[in-house]
């Protein structure tokens, strides 16, 4: 279980995330949802330790993880651009956090070829980055970040760079990977049909701080002030 | 993020100490010991620093001149018309800029023009008209041509058009042009030495004279100090001219040029032909005279006095290899520091780093001398001539991998992290493969530079690790014809392998050769 406790982030002079507070069950898929430059993104970073933490504390099932390194944490993050390795082919990028890992040579390729099955690209291995498709990135994007089989799974807007019946495919789709995996996971995203596609739960973000949290329906039935209103209306 | 910043700060510490100890420190020796030496004011040291200082100027000032002058045709030429054979003609033209001084130096010897000024500025000419055709051509190939034909309408003759719109347009082209050309020919060295005989020395020339010849160590650091200032001064006109000159108003991008006709189509060919012509000729001359007397033969045989001529060939290799991976570890790790780092102290680090870029190699071998005798002394140790070719290509190194390291985006080494990778391990995953190309571009060029190297070289030299540059001139110190063949055959394979390695830098199509 990932427990966010009141952590503070500061760039420079300005504080972008405040008091923030937020748990994620095991096995469960929390969203976050807010306008853009509302310090989603700045949450995953922060989670993943990206960027450093001013006050507050992150744990994991307990364990206070505030300042460990970012590659010892185990999470899984997959960037908003994606960010593929442009030097590697589609099974080097798939199969880059299993080699971290020191997994097998053959184990490795099991897995990697689980990973693309999954998303279904069967056949892509030696596929090189640049030839992929905006739809084809975005899964070897979610292959690379599941494959590891990581704690926690982070998505920042996911399908936010894919046209919209692109999107409205993936959207169903990603959802039945999560739920196949069981995966425990953490989406950001400033759409309100992805936000409920894609999780259980939904923390609001505005400003930097959290403005309330539940399922979208007890949100709805109940928002806190005028602006979660017209934010969701 | 705290163990993060140690590491870059152990990846910074090792460039740092380095550049410390092999160029600051010995020029601070310079420095205290030049300046004891100024201080004592005794009669003539004085009037001996400006007349050389005074040559020096006014040598480079008239080299600059002519070299635009003879420049202009063939830059005119290969920016406004297109023709047959005009990329040949360009790559051709630059080859002398990446031959060795020493080989230029050698050509002219070859054509029979000795302790002359006319040899030696016309040396310099033959080296540096390249830089003038490139980058004024660059510039006026951009220019929009309507600004031109304005120009014509409005009743302008063809020489008014040129003086009154072309040539104001072309002036931040033509000032680059002429502070590098000012630059090196303000600092030539090898050229000098072979060619201006006893009558005529720059300040290098005689700070090595005064310094290995003579051992007063003091008149050479002195000789250095006006050296420093005179190049320092440069540098600063020239960016102080550069903040207040930049227009990129009324240029284009490249457009088709237009195929020569009328006057054009004699006066292009004449421009790129002469042009040619008069640069291949001492080149021809240097091949043709080392044929004589089966001087490649006496290359292999025991000279009482030089050892086996050839033999400088392994030497030069061996050292060329060790500059290289030097030049590229140290190089790497720099750039890397300067592409992460961000702030006062990363940009100073950056600055330190092309310092020895703007400094003259015989500074940097004389500076070793004065400076490395102790506590260790590493004056006589076979490490210190591939050292001092690293930091000649250090900065070469790091101007070739920094913009490969600055295009990769921060989301992709964060991506390895968040996959698992530790900070070493990303650098060996992420940016190592992706910057090995531009890596084996900065060898390739570090290779050449040791090669050629000869101002730091001449200091640090012994008999035993003579360099092919240092056997050269060597070898056209002594009487008889027979050195100066063997000379001039030993000028021809550094030249020739010289120009099959930048060929292969250009094949490997990273950036352009002859771009500063």
């Amino acid at each position: 279980m990932l427990g966010v406790e009141s952590i503070d982030v500061c760039f420079g002079e300005k504080r972008v995330l405040r008091d923030v507070t937020l748990t994620v069950g095991d096995d469960e898929s929390v969203a976050v949802l807010g306008p853009s430059g509302s310090g989603k993104s700045t949450l995953l970073r922060a989670i993943a330790g990206l960027v450093p933490v001013k006050s507050g504390s992150i744990r994991w099932a307990g364990e206070d993880i505030t300042k460990a390194p970012t590659h010892l944490r185990g999470f899984g993050l997959m960037f908003q651009g994606y960010a593929l390795f442009p030097h590697l082919d589609v099974f080097g990028n798939v199969g880059f956090g299993l080699r971290m890992a020191n997994v097998p040579d053959g184990e490795m390729e099991k897995r990697v070829r689980a990973a693309l099955e999954l998303v279904g690209l069967n056949g892509f291995d030696r596929r090189s980055i640049a030839d992929l498709s905006g739809g084809e990135k975005q899964r070897v994007a979610l292959a690379r970040t599941l494959a590891p089989e990581p704690r926690m799974i982070m998505l920042d807007e996911p399908l936010g760079a894919l046209d919209r019946t692109l999107r409205e495919r993936l959207m169903v789709e990603t959802r039945r990977i999560l739920s196949d995996r069981g995966v425990t996971a953490l989406v950001v995203t400033h759409d309100r049909d992805e936000a409920e596609a894609l999780s259980d739960r939904i923390a609001l973000m505005r400003d930097g701080s959290i403005v309330q949290t539940g399922t979208l329906v007890d949100i709805l039935a109940h928002p806190a002030d005028e602006w979660v209103r017209e934010f969701l209306g | 993020m705290k163990p993060i910043r140690w590491g870059h700060l152990s990846v910074a510490a090792v460039p740092a100490l380095f550049i410390g100890y092999f160029f600051v420190y010995p020029l601070v020796r310079i420095l205290t010991l030049g300046l004891s030496e100024l201080n004592i004011g005794f009669d003539g040291v004085e009037a001996r620093l400006f007349q050389i200082g005074w040559f020096t100027l006014w040598q480079a000032v008239l080299s600059t001149v002519l070299t635009l002058l003879a420049a202009a045709p063939m830059t005119w030429a290969v920016s406004q018309y297109e023709f047959r054979g005009r990329k040949l003609a360009t790559a051709l033209v630059t080859v002398p800029f990446v031959l060795p001084t020493v080989v230029v130096g050698a050509a002219f010897v070859a054509l029979g023009w000795r302790d002359s000024i006319g040899a030696i500025l016309a040396a310099h000419v033959f080296f540096n008209i390249a830089v003038v055709i490139r980058t004024v051509g660059a510039l006026w190939s951009r220019i929009d041509p309507d600004l031109h034909d304005a120009g014509r309408v409005l009743g302008a003759s063809e020489w008014k058009v040129f003086r009154t719109v072309t040539l104001p347009l072309l002036r931040p082209a033509i000032a680059a042009a002429a502070a590098i050309v000012f630059l090196f020919t303000f600092t030539s060295f090898g050229v000098v030495l072979i060619l201006g005989g006893v009558r005529y020395a720059t300040l290098e020339v005689e700070i090595y004279r005064q310094a290995v010849t003579l051992f007063d160590l003091p008149l050479a650091a002195a000789l250095a100090i006006v050296q420093l200032v005179g190049v320092t001064a440069t540098l600063y006109a020239y960016s102080r001219y550069q903040e207040r000159h930049t227009s990129t108003w009324a240029l284009r991008a490249e457009g088709d040029r237009p195929k020569p006709e009328g006057r054009a189509l004699l006066l292009v060919p004449v421009s790129v032909i002469g042009t040619l012509i008069a640069l291949a000729i001492p080149v021809i001359v240097l091949f043709a005279r080392s044929l004589r007397g089966a001087a490649y033969a006496g290359l292999v045989r025991e000279d009482p006095v030089v050892g086996t001529p050839l033999s400088s060939a392994s030497n030069s290799l061996r050292f060329a290899v060790i500059a290289s991976v030097i030049a590229v570890l140290i190089g790497l790790m720099a750039a890397s520091v300067v592409t992460e780092g961000k702030g006062t102290l990363s940009r100073w680090f950056d600055l330190t780093l092309m310092l020895p870029l703007g400094t003259s190699a015989v500074t940097i071998g004389f500076g070793f001398i004065v400076a490395l005798g102790e506590p260790v002394d590493l004056r006589a140790s076979f490490w210190l001539i591939p050292i001092a070719h690293a930091l000649v290509a250090i900065p070469f190194v790091v101007r070739t991998t920094v913009p490969t390291l600055r295009s990769i985006p921060a989301e992709t080494r964060e991506a390895a992290r968040v996959l698992g990778a530790s900070p070493g391990r990303v650098w060996r995953e992420i940016d190592l493969p992706i910057v090995s190309r531009a890596a084996l571009v900065g060898a390739a060029f570090a290779f050449v530079i040791s090669l050629g190297e000869f101002g730091a070289t001449s200091f640090i030299a012994r008999p035993a690790t003579a360099t092919m540059p240092v056997m050269i001139v060597r070898l056209l110190s002594r009487p008889g014809a027979g050195s100066f063949a063997m000379a001039l055959a030993l000028a021809v394979i550094l030249a020739a392998m010289t120009v099959v390695i930048v060929l292969w830098i250009d094949r490997l199509q990273f950036g352009e050769i002859g771009t500063f």
